[in-house]
């Protein structure tokens, strides 16, 4: 795992060093171990190096044997083992044993297409010399990031955009239609970001700068097209088992030792396993126990410890621990967060650092492709009440969606139905699931100010999205259309960034999601929506499958998300001054994004301990984060990252 | 009862639209207006509760009586004439607006 970053001057202009290495110096935080560049006519490339296979031999950046093509690679390659063997039978000589070799031979037998062959998570550039050709890569799922801008006649790329932000003609504005998603979806909608011209390559799409022309092509459809024949569960479960068995042993490939997130829920706890399964050794297990009752997990998270017999170490989050912790993981996310979510598995994965481990394994994915989200739920109950007018059961089944929302369990019964009320008219609603969740966090654009709403008159988040719907999503039915918003857009925007990638490699831990190996993902997508949930019973197929493994308590426990304390942090103890600074009013206003009145009104009702809504907790968050975006991003970004480590080596070829 | 419905609109402003009036009318749903969730109805309980000396009755809990300013202002009219004048007089009067 590693950090990439490079410029492309179609003249052929010489790329300045010194800005390349500043470039990638910002991004050492994900590659620790080593760094290198290489630079030649109108190209250089850079890398930060975290080293985890062929740790002798795989610097980057790293050229064939001819020197015609050339890699700068952030990720892994779980097939390389298989591709490599495949590789040398067909006449390539290998100088080293690292998966980031196999993609340049991959690339000189297939050029563009390659990346079709490749099973792994990874944000890649690749320069072909003899065409002066560019090309960006991202993985299907967008575990790993990308992002690029153009700037006259160059293409400047990295991993984060810090790296692009470090470059001096690279302007730093906010992009209010980018915010506007964010205050819709939680995420933007890539390619779009939170920044003017600042674009993030989307999952499974190959950016070719050729000529100074930017081509963008998906290599890859996320779709949910399903066989007309359908099998006996037992088939079904059967398939699964196999394949998640197998997505875990090629995700342990590692020259250094493998650890496990353990959360106590069901994803993680079959992940942790099946890593038992392959491996002799006692596995480190890792997770965030939280003072706050309501969102600590430790019981479960004990229960599996003593179960699978690992070696287990948690921290312990309270409400000052996200607060300090909280400006820092923004440096990380590079964009608002509507959650503090992000904040504890900041802090996990530099417990996960400080014991030595660079890699885990999660169990990320397994709610978006087997259907385990409460959304789901939510969906098919109002589906079914809507089918069912005047079913008796109405309150009963509604209480069960949020067992753990105080509010709602109080909620009395004909404002529940009133609340979760769907017309006839909006069961052909394409965004049925979701618009629910996308009207509840777009009220919290009542805090925009003046400017930014007439700024954003005309523009609307939810058209938006609906113009990049790929025409099959029409005949999809609710569950994967639901499904198909979920991975599409929350879990590589938000889930696998802010709450993934960024956070884990902050501390330079890589994370690795056996539930997102492509092939699980297409065989999950093709499933009738009845194997995934069956009734109310989410993830049905998967606690068929591997349920054996696991213990009773944690296969029957009822379903909890993972949350963690969010406003109230920041009004005690040490998230108050720097809280109180930020949201002053007189700095909501010079910036200008939300109006500082209706920003008092709030702060006011958290210093009361009035604000005990789920909007005011997304608002609050929502508005300091984008603040600490401008405040770090914008007015007072600060260059100069540095490379100057004595364990730092420059392994630069050229 | 113009003063009650002041502060019931006062209090909806304030606490679910955080100052930014939008110009709402006083028969407007807050259902429909999307300002009221499961958090906000028991933030309203609580208000009428504290604020006018009422009991918010589980019967009472209905959108025909709570979701609107004109229905508020009925509701908090008809729960205040049901309670001895003697226990309420003071209440209201004894409190600054």
């Amino acid at each position: 795992m590693c950090a990439i970053a490079g410029i492309c001057n179609s003249s052929g202009a010489p790329v300045s060093v010194p800005v390349l290495k500043e470039m990638i110096a910002m991004l050492r935080h994900r590659g620790p171990d080593e760094w290198g560049i290489h630079t030649d006519v109108g190209i250089g490339l850079a890398n930060a190096r975290l080293s985890i296979i062929d740790l002798n031999r795989g610097h980057q950046p790293l050229c064939n044997e001819d020197g015609s093509v050339w890699i700068t690679f952030n990720g892994e390659i779980f097939n390389y083992v298989e591709l490599r063997k495949e590789l040398i039978s067909r006449g390539h000589i290998f100088s080293t044993r690292s998966d980031t070799e196999v993609i340049l031979h991959l690339y000189e037998e297939k050029g563009e297409n390659c990346f079709r062959d490749l099973n792994g998570q990874w944000g890649l550039a690749i320069w072909d010399v003899r065409e002066r050709k560019l090309l960006l890569s991202r993985d299907r799922m967008g575990v790993r990031p990308v992002f690029y801008t153009r700037v006259g006649e160059s293409l400047i790329f990295g991993s984060e955009v810090k790296a692009l932000f470090t470059h001096p003609e690279v302007e730093r504005e906010l992009d209010l239609a980018g915010l506007d998603q964010i205050f819709t979806f939680w995420c933007t909608l890539s390619p779009r970001t939170v920044f003017k011209n600042i674009f993030e390559l989307p999952p499974g799409h190959t950016l070719v700068f050729v000529r100074g022309n930017v081509e963008i092509h998906p290599y890859w459809h996320l779709s949910f097209n399903r066989p007309t024949e359908i099998l006996a569960d037992d088939a079904y479960i059967e398939q699964l088992a196999e394949l998640l068995t197998d997505a875990v042993r090629i995700r342990l490939r590692s020259d250094v030792p493998v650890g496990a997130y353990l959360s106590g829920g069901l994803d993680s706890t079959v992940i942790t396993a099946l890593i038992n399964q392959f491996s002799g050794k006692k596995l480190r297990s890792f997770s965030v126990a939280f003072t706050s009752e309501d969102h600590d997990e430790r019981a479960y998270q004990q229960e599996a410890v003593r179960f699978l017999h690992t070696a287990h170490e948690q921290i312990e989050c309270g409400y000052d621990d996200i607060a300090a912790a909280f400006p820092d993981v923004i440096w990380h996310t590079e964009k608002p967060v509507i959650r503090t979510a992000p904040a504890p598995l900041y802090l996990l994965s530099q417990q996960v650092r400080d014991a030595g481990y660079k890699v885990v394994l999660t169990g990320e994915g397994a709610d978006e492709i087997l259907g385990g989200y409460d959304i789901y739920k939510e969906a098919k109950i109002r589906r079914f009440l809507t089918a069912q007018k005047n079913s008796p059961r109405r309150a009963q089944l509604l209480r069960r969606l949020y067992p753990y929302q105080a509010s709602l369990q109080k909620m009395p019964n004909a404002y529940l139905q009133r609340f979760f009320r769907a017309t006839a008219e909006d069961l052909n609603d394409p965004f049925f699931s979701h618009r629910p969740r996308w009207e509840l966090t777009s009220r919290l654009k009542i805090f925009f100010s003046d400017d930014v709403k007439s700024e954003l008159a005309g523009h609307d988040a939810i058209s938006e999205l609906f113009g990049q719907l790929p025409i099959e999503y029409f005949s999809w039915d609710g569950f994967s259309q639901a499904q198909y918003l979920e991975s599409k857009h929350l879990l590589p925007g938000y889930i696998l960034s802010s709450q993934g990638d960024r956070v884990a490699l902050a501390h330079a831990v890589e994370a690795r999601h056996p539930f997102l190996d492509y092939r699980l993902v297409a065989f999950a997508n093709a499933l009738p929506p009845n194997i995934k949930m069956r009734v109310l019973n989410e993830k049905y197929i998967l606690k068929r499958a591997l349920g054996h493994l696991l213990p009773a308590t944690i296969l029957q426990r009822p379903k909890q998300p993972y949350r963690s304390p969010d406003g109230r942090s920041f009004f005690a103890g040490v998230g108050e001054d720097y809280a109180n600074q930020v949201l002053a009013p007189e700095r909501i206003a010079a910036d200008g994004i939300f109006d500082p009145r209706a920003v008092s009104k709030l702060v006011e009702k958290f210093r009361a301990g009035e604000a005990i809504g789920v909007k005011d907790d997304m608002a609050l968050i929502g508005i300091l984060s984008t603040q600490l975006v401008l405040d770090q991003f914008i007015s007072q970004f600060q260059r100069g990252g540095s490379l100057c480590n004595e364990h730092m080596q420059n392994y630069a070829v050229s | 009862m113009q003063r009650t419905h002041a502060e019931l609109r006062r209090f909806i402003t304030n606490n679910f639209l955080y100052g930014r009036d939008c110009g709402f009318r006083d028969d407007e749903s807050f259902l429909e207006m999307g300002i009221i969730d499961s958090t906000g109805l028991l933030e309203l309980i609580n208000f009428l509760e504290k604020r006018y000396r009422i009991k918010v009755e589980d019967a009472d809990l209905i959108p025909e009586n709570l979701d609107s300013i004109d229905q508020l202002c009925r509701f908090v009219e008809r729960k205040v004439e049901n309670h001895s004048p003697a226990t309420i007089a003071p209440v209201l009067q004894g409190q600054a607006m």
